[in-house]
């Protein structure tokens, strides 16, 4: 019945809307007015454009009252910290920017609405303000790539070589990590090796990976220690995103991709930090890879060094001697 | 299509009295297979509007799913059956797939092949006073192409298994292996068939819009007289004529992984139980390829649009258009600068951090010609003498949204800044404001502006402001807050946040964004009705009636074949002569001769 309702109103507002055209259109025709725009339309739609610029800053001030708090709390790491840093220097340079150039657009757009007896001034170029906006946006944008630069370098730079080694692996629709054990060497593994029990294809007769253990739902990291991660999908290509530490790399079958980031706050922490002691880092999936996309994750755990040696102690090595392949 | 006003007859009446015009020209080769330039305009930009409208509708039940997960609603099980819709409420696979060809068609139909197909079409012969394009007969099968491939990505949605569904770039291996997911089984192939219509159509066009505007410019009309319209069509061009193809080289060799066991893309998976045979294949390859297209493709959207806005502002403002060579320059630069910086959507792929550089640096320069262009719509603004027509109101929207998304362009294209951001919500609103919303406004204004050109009348005003007031604000309601939702690291393609306790406290903003996508679409409703009201009862418009300088306005209020009755018009000027001192008329058409003593161009 509202289906009905629905219908029956959008088909007559849009006939409404059509006779009410009509009637306009032959009320000006009445007054032997032409369809066309007068001072009136211009300065009207002058202070339209005034409205608008209100409208929009208003509407910035208001998202940035009010989202402030939504977004994600401080970086939990120490590459993390640094974007941030990097991220609110391009925000106040984009801001000062918008707020300029918005203001000046949508000003002379009402400043010169359009007066029946004004004219237009015949301004076709001007070689010195072409190049004042050519030249300042190059500095500025100097500045941006320079810092950024620097950023992207310090993030990418090899790791070093005592960080912890972690593998993440992805497949359709979870995530499973493998940590490389004393050696702190991963074992080799294959695609062609996979079975129910080996999700992750390892090589029984690898000696380095004798030691690795394997964990799903959880990922456990301590904290201040770098870990580095090699990441390898099995499927289609997935996305490691640690949105808490400002990370994210892609997982692509048939090769391997890495990244590091030393944790600065442990879950506890953050925890007090945030008020919320509900409060978990999540890794999320963050390429598209078919129709549980949306829920792919595994909850993040920073701990200290002793926590992490305990849990870790607790592990049996998924190629342990006595494997019966029951290991999660 | 029977928008044509062919003297007396209106299409129904010609129709049936097709017999008694024997003589002249069949309804078939007139309103169907035309080769006429401006029926061919016309064509492109119907397909558009339908194609847009139902690209609209696609976005309206996705965001009904993202702000009230799992709430009922009618139309979502009325549009898509129980198949997709049970209950009413989304499946998450439709939900993909709506997403895809929400972009696909709005990348492709609406703003590559709708924008460049109507104005293109129209005003390169107009404005550069040529009877037609170089080849009718290509620029027929253009648009035909352009049909076809419109139709097969739209039958998507008939068939079991539904469209393709891996987002508008199909990244294999998920759009490589059927067992995937349902949406890379038939419903991929026929993304690929139509995609591969699409590039062959963009193709004839490119190539006839460049040897036309080289070729067949009037007397008198040289490159540096051209209207900012044509150079933007003409880079624009290049620009598909030159990355189309690898687009093409892309889907082809994903049409051998996907059907002929060939491993271009795939190497070392295990899926659906099995290991497959393919090695030694990258799923990276794609990426380059396709973005090798991708990203001159943005610009393959917005330069048509900043080119219709260039002369919209200008004619309107009445003045010239302040910096006419800069503004050439800047559109060859950001031509040029389109091809070496694709690798700013692959930061994340694990390529060399040193490439990364490379690419952040080639991105970043193109915000220096950006800002240029930015910053003369300003200048062309002050002391100018606005008239306010609904195509005006557009194209100002269209700067506005065009810096707002520039700026946070700066962003993604910093490698450092982009580990975090990629693929989260950030990234769909900066491109749907910088070159969604603003692609969509210049095409809104060039209908508005040369709607007297197309069918011979004129829209009416008033639906037009009240179009463009609520366009203007639902679209930055709509993709403003996109941006808070990416800071808060919420990722793109999620059919549902609910799983993720972190994303709780942002129900309201989808909730909001929806709101006005709803309120967005309710006003295109103006729009539309304007449209195809005014086709049939609009005002009769007179020859020039923007009093605009350049050569389309010197032809009759008529769709006659070559256009100008007599001789071909001949050109003594540059277009922007708006308000030049010492003339009555606040414009000079770009026929009238120099008067004695008087300097062309932008007065050196």
């Amino acid at each position: 019945m509202i289906k009905f309702l629905v219908y029956v109103a959008i088909i007559l507002t849009v006939v409404a809307v059509g006779y009410l055209v009509r009637v306009f259109e032959l009320a000006q025709a009445l007054k032997g007015k032409k369809q066309d725009i007068t001072e009136r339309d211009n300065k009207l739609m002058g202070r339209a454009m005034l409205g608008l610029l209100v409208f929009l800053f208003g509407f910035t001030i208001w998202q940035l009252v009010e989202y402030s708090d939504k977004l994600l709390p401080e970086a939990a790491s120490i590459s993390g910290a640094e974007t941030d840093a990097l991220l609110n220097f391009n925000f106040a340079i984009i801001w000062i920017v918008f707020v300029l150039t918005q203001f000046l657009l949508f000003w002379f757009s009402f400043k010169y609405y359009g007066r029946d007896n004004n004219r237009a001034t015949y301004f076709p170029h001007s070689n010195k303000l072409e190049m004042i906006w050519t030249v300042i946006p190059a500095i500025v944008l100097a500045v941006i790539i320079i810092f950024g630069l620097k950023s992207w370098n310090n993030i990418t730079a090899p790791a070093a070589a005592e960080s912890t080694i972690v593998q993440l692996y992805s497949k359709q629709f979870d995530w499973t990590a493998r940590y490389a054990g004393k050696d702190n060497v991963l074992g080799e593994s294959n695609y062609k090796l996979i079975t129910a029990s080996n999700e992750l294809g390892m090589d029984v007769n690898s000696p380095e990976g004798k030691d690795d253990i394997v964990v799903k739902n959880e990922l456990h990291l301590p904290v201040n220690k770098e870990v580095e991660f090699k990441f390898n999908s099995r499927d289609v290509i997935h996305s490691a995103y640690f949105p808490h530490f400002r990370a994210q790399m892609n997982c692509v079958p048939g090769m391997t991709t890495m990244f590091h980031f030393t944790p600065t706050i442990t879950t506890a922490e953050m925890r007090q930090k945030t008020g919320n002691d509900k409060f978990d880092y999540i890794l999320l999936c963050n390429k598209i890879c078919g129709n549980s996309h949306y829920n792919m994750q595994m909850t993040i755990i920073v701990e200290t060094e002793e926590e992490y040696n305990k849990w870790l102690a607790e592990k049996k090595p998924f190629l342990a001697p006595t494997e019966t392949a029951e290991a999660k | 299509m029977s928008m044509e006003n062919h003297g007396h007859h209106n299409h129904e009446e010609h129709h049936a009295h097709h017999d008694e015009h024997h003589h002249e020209e069949h309804w078939v080769t007139k309103y169907v297979f035309s080769m006429d330039h401006k029926t061919i305009s016309r064509q492109f930009l119907i397909t558009a509007v339908i194609m847009a409208v139902l690209a609209m509708l696609m976005s309206i039940l996705f965001r009904l799913q993202l702000a009230w997960p799992g709430e009922k609603f009618a139309i979502i099980n009325w549009m898509l059956g129980d198949k997709w819709g049970k209950d009413g409420i989304l499946d998450p696979g439709m939900y993909m797939a709506l997403v895809t060809i929400h972009g696909t068609v709005m990348v492709f139909m609406v703003l590559t092949g709708g924008l460049s197909g109507t104005f293109s079409n129209l005003l390169i012969p107009y404005q550069i006073g040529a009877r037609d394009m170089a080849s009718g007969f290509l620029n027929m099968l253009s648009y035909w192409f352009f049909f076809l491939s419109s139709v097969i990505m739209v039958s998507a949605f008939f068939i079991e298994t539904g469209p393709a569904s891996g987002g508008w770039t199909v990244y294999p291996p998920l759009s490589a292996l059927p067992q995937a997911m349902e949406g890379s089984k038939l419903g991929m192939t026929l993304w690929l068939v139509s995609m591969s219509l699409f590039i062959v159509s963009s193709l004839l066009g490119g190539l006839n819009y460049i040897v036309t505007i080289l070729n067949l410019r009037t007397k008198g009309m040289s490159m540096t007289r051209l209207p900012l319209t044509i150079w933007a069509f003409f880079v624009t061009a290049i620009l598909g004529v030159l990355s189309f193809p690898v687009l093409l080289s892309a889907a082809l060799l994903l049409i051998f992984d996907r059907s002929f066991g060939t491993s271009f893309y795939l190497s070392d998976i295990y899926i659906g139980g099995q290991a497959l045979e393919q090695t030694g294949g990258s799923p990276i390859l794609y990426q380059h390829l396709f973005w090798f297209l991708g990203h001159p493709e943005v610009y393959i959207i917005i330069l048509p649009a900043l080119g219709l806005t260039s002369e919209i502002i200008s004619v309107n403002a009445r003045k010239p258009i302040f910096g006419y060579r800069a503004m050439i320059g800047s559109i060859m630069a950001i031509g040029f600068l389109s091809f070496i910086v694709w690798g700013h959507h692959m930061y994340i792929t694990g390529m060399n951090p040193f490439l990364g550089s490379v690419f952040v640096f080639t991105t970043l320069l193109i915000a220096i010609p950006s800002a240029v262009k930015a910053f003369n719509y300003i200048t062309t603004l002050w002391k100018g003498n606005i008239r306010y027509t609904p195509a005006m109101l557009f194209a100002i929207g269209l700067v506005s949204t065009f810096i707002s998304g520039g700026l946070t362009g700066i962003i993604l294209a910093d490698s450092a800044l982009d580990i975090q951001v990629h693929d989260t919500y950030f990234v769909v609103a900066h491109f749907h404001i910088v070159m969604g919303v603003s692609a969509i406004f210049g095409m809104v204004a060039g209908v508005y502006h040369w709607y007297p050109k197309l069918f011979l009348r004129k829209m009416n005003n008033k639906l037009g402001y009240i179009h463009f007031i609520l366009t203007f604000i639902s679209a930055y309601g709509v993709f403003y807050p996109m941006h808070f939702l990416g800071l808060a690291g919420v990722p793109r393609r999620y059919y549902d946040n609910t799983a993720f306790p972190m994303f709780d406290n942002l129900v309201d903003v989808n909730v909001l964004i929806t709101v006005f996508a709803i309120l967005g679409a309710l006003a295109q409703v103006f729009f539309l009705f304007n449209f195809f009201y005014s086709m049939f009862r609009g005002p009769k418009a007179e020859q020039n009636p923007w009093g605009a300088n350049t050569l389309e306005w010197t032809t009759p209020m008529a769709n006659i074949h070559g256009n100008w009755p007599g001789a071909l018009p001949e050109v003594h000027r540059w277009p922007y002569d708006y308000s030049k001192p010492g003339v009555e008329a606040d414009f000079v058409m770009q026929t009238v001769p120099l008067a004695e003593g008087e300097v062309d161009g932008g007065g050196h």
